[in-house]
């Protein structure tokens, strides 16, 4: 499983060009058709799309842009999606620590299983993430008649998204801490330990300084997740305009009505997430390599 | 040093000061606090977010009988879904296990310009939200798109068609495939190529005899993640797959229609059955690592 969280850490590592050695070379006509069949797939799948998200954002210029921005419902759709994502991102950090604490400090049995529980929801379809709140809190749910006779709404609700969100985005902030925390051992907290300090003084300002850049790192991951996140919160919200529906629901609901300008004016902005966070991403990898 | 003088001092003082025993529940005692707590409410949070809501699908579909979970699983419309998401996963992860790692290759190996940038954007579909790719992947390639044109002139119609879908889920799984074997390839000690060299091995024997076993645990993870998330995904398909049920309608779609329609038992008997088979493929995941690990030794 630890693969998965190689992947998502995928270092931008690079290597100084060892082409000038001839045991490692390629004669240069295959190196560059490698170069150009990889640039090509690259372009087309990962650039072009980018590019057209904002080229078609700014198909009718500036002012219609904003204009497209400033309609109520789609900042309602940004409000709740920071409020979705504020919640979901702020439990994920607690139970990221807790279980980090609790897995990297300790030794017991089952351990491996946890870590691989922990990692479930990454396996899991977004939609089946949302659909098994809607079978235990809808109205023909396990928990709907008695949801309905004390008037909790849960699904089609903030609650239901954030269920949602916060399943889907589980792993994310817990598989950056425990393998870093497990590297780092024990001894400078069972120092701080016996020197006197609390358990919560031996987090804050023995393990936590540690763990800092992993924990930001994560934090960064779990939000572009929890503010992107489409079928599991689609399936849960219920797409009432201006009060269920998130970002990402607002840009289909544009986009199925043909509005496609406004559409890619919303997606715009997760998109602009997307890059702060890849750019973040870079400059913390900068970091954490350094220390 | 002297605070920490008197610290211990105080310590061996008063007895009181001596920190809590942990409970043991391992091998080492430790004096670290905190144990029972972080960990009941690490147990209880995963029951409660994730093991809990997950066990009531299955709760759900055992009050099925065995026929009646046949007849869903079995219909026509569900297993033509079924097929569509795992045929074309499939694929997918094949294109990207030959492109992936020539873009690895590429950009572990080679200097050229745009190479930093090239190596950065490979996150994009990680942190894109899919429903922003999917109506950008759509309208890359629709007919009117210089793309779309492009491939028109060759025949080729990607939108509202099973290959707009293949093309979405090529998106989902691009960069588990590179940024799995980019890490094996930096590891890769020079020594072996130059000694392959030296023994008389040319380049293309080098790379089939000696470097491709040395990657071969890393591609069939990378395979493997990229198929799991294909099988999965919703949002970048739905918008360029036009939906035509038992043509190009995938299955997390046919779950979201199936609970559209109040038929619960349907959408749940096939989540059973997807999620069943990520838990497979969950297996061998774990399974090549262990093998990988074996053969590295690491």
């Amino acid at each position: 499983m630890s693969v998965i969280i190689g992947t998502l850490r995928s270092r931008s590592v690079t290597k100084s060009s060892h082409s000038s050695h001839n045991a490692r070379g390629e004669p240069a006509v295959v190196r560059w058709t490698i170069i150009s069949v990889a640039v090509i797939f690259l372009t087309i799948f990962l650039v072009i799309p980018l590019v057209t998200v904002f080229q078609q954002a700014f198909a009718r210029g500036v002012g219609p842009y904003v204009n497209a921005l400033l309609e109520p419902d789609a900042l309602a759709a940004v409000r709740l999606t920071l409020l979705v994502a504020a919640i979901s991102v702020a439990l994920n950090v607690l139970f990221g620590v807790t279980a980090a604490w609790a897995i990297a400090k300790f030794e017991f049995r089952g351990k491996s299983v946890l870590i691989t529980l922990i990692d479930l929801p990454f396996s899991v379809s977004p939609v089946i993430s949302g659909l098994v709140f809607v079978l235990l809190f809808g109205a023909q749910g396990f928990f709907g008649a008695y949801l309905q006779l004390h008037d909790i709404q849960i699904i089609f609700a903030l609650p239901g998204l954030v269920l949602a969100t916060v399943l889907v985005t589980f792993p994310f902030v817990a598989r950056e801490l425990i393998p870093l925390m497990q590297e780092q051992g024990t001894q400078e907290e069972e120092a701080a330990i016996s020197l006197g300090a609390s358990g919560l003084q031996t987090f804050f300002r023995v393990t936590l300084p540690n763990v800092k850049w992993a924990l930001l790192y994560g934090v960064l991951l779990c939000n572009a997740r929890a503010m992107g996140e489409f079928g599991a919160v689609s399936v849960v919200s219920g797409h009432v305009r201006g009060e269920t529906n998130t970002m990402p629901l607002h840009v289909e609901i544009l986009y199925n009505e043909y509005k496609f300008m406004a559409s890619f004016a919303v997606a715009s902005l997760l998109a602009l997430l997307a890059l702060v966070t890849l750019i973040a991403k870079v400059a913390l990898e900068k970091r954490a390599a350094s220390e | 040093m002297t605070a920490i003088i008197e610290k211990i001092d105080g310590r061996t003082q008063n007895p009181r000061m001596m920190p809590p025993i942990a409970p043991t529940f391992g091998r080492h005692p430790s004096v670290i606090p905190g144990f029972g707590i972080t960990l009941g409410l690490t147990l209880t949070w995963l029951a409660l977010i994730v093991l809990i809501p997950l066990s009531g699908l299955f709760l759900k579909t055992s009050a099925l009988s065995l026929n009646e979970f046949w007849a869903i699983v079995t219909n026509r419309r569900t297993l033509n879904a079924l097929k569509l998401s795992f045929g074309l996963s499939l694929v997918a992860a094949m294109v990207n296990l030959v492109f992936g790692a020539i873009a690895a290759w590429a950009l572990v190996r080679y200097e050229f310009p745009g190479r930093r940038i090239f190596d950065a954007i490979v996150d994009i579909p990680f942190a894109l939200p899919t429903a922003v790719a999917g109506i950008a992947l759509t309208t890359s390639f629709a007919e009117n798109s210089w793309l779309g044109i492009l491939l028109g002139n060759a025949g080729i119609k990607v939108s509202y068609t099973p290959l707009g879908i293949l093309l979405a889920l090529i998106f989902v799984g691009l960069p588990f495939v590179v940024r799995t074997i980019q890490p094996v390839l930096l590891d890769l000690d020079a020594e072996v190529e130059e000694a392959a060299a030296t023994l008389g091995a040319n380049r293309f024997q080098t790379l089939t005899k000696v470097i491709l076993p040395i990657v071969l645990p890393a591609l069939l993870t990378g395979f493997a993640l990229s198929f799991a998330r294909a099988v999965g995904e919703y949002g970048s398909v739905i918008f360029i797959a036009g939906n035509l049920p038992n043509v190009s309608e995938i299955a997390p779609l046919l779950i979201v229609i199936r609970l559209e329609e109040f038929k619960y038992a349907d959408a749940t008997a096939i989540a059973v059955v997807m999620l069943l088979a990520s838990f497979l493929v969950l297996l061998v995941i774990n399974r090549l690592q262990r093998w990988s690990e074996r053969r590295t030794g690491r």
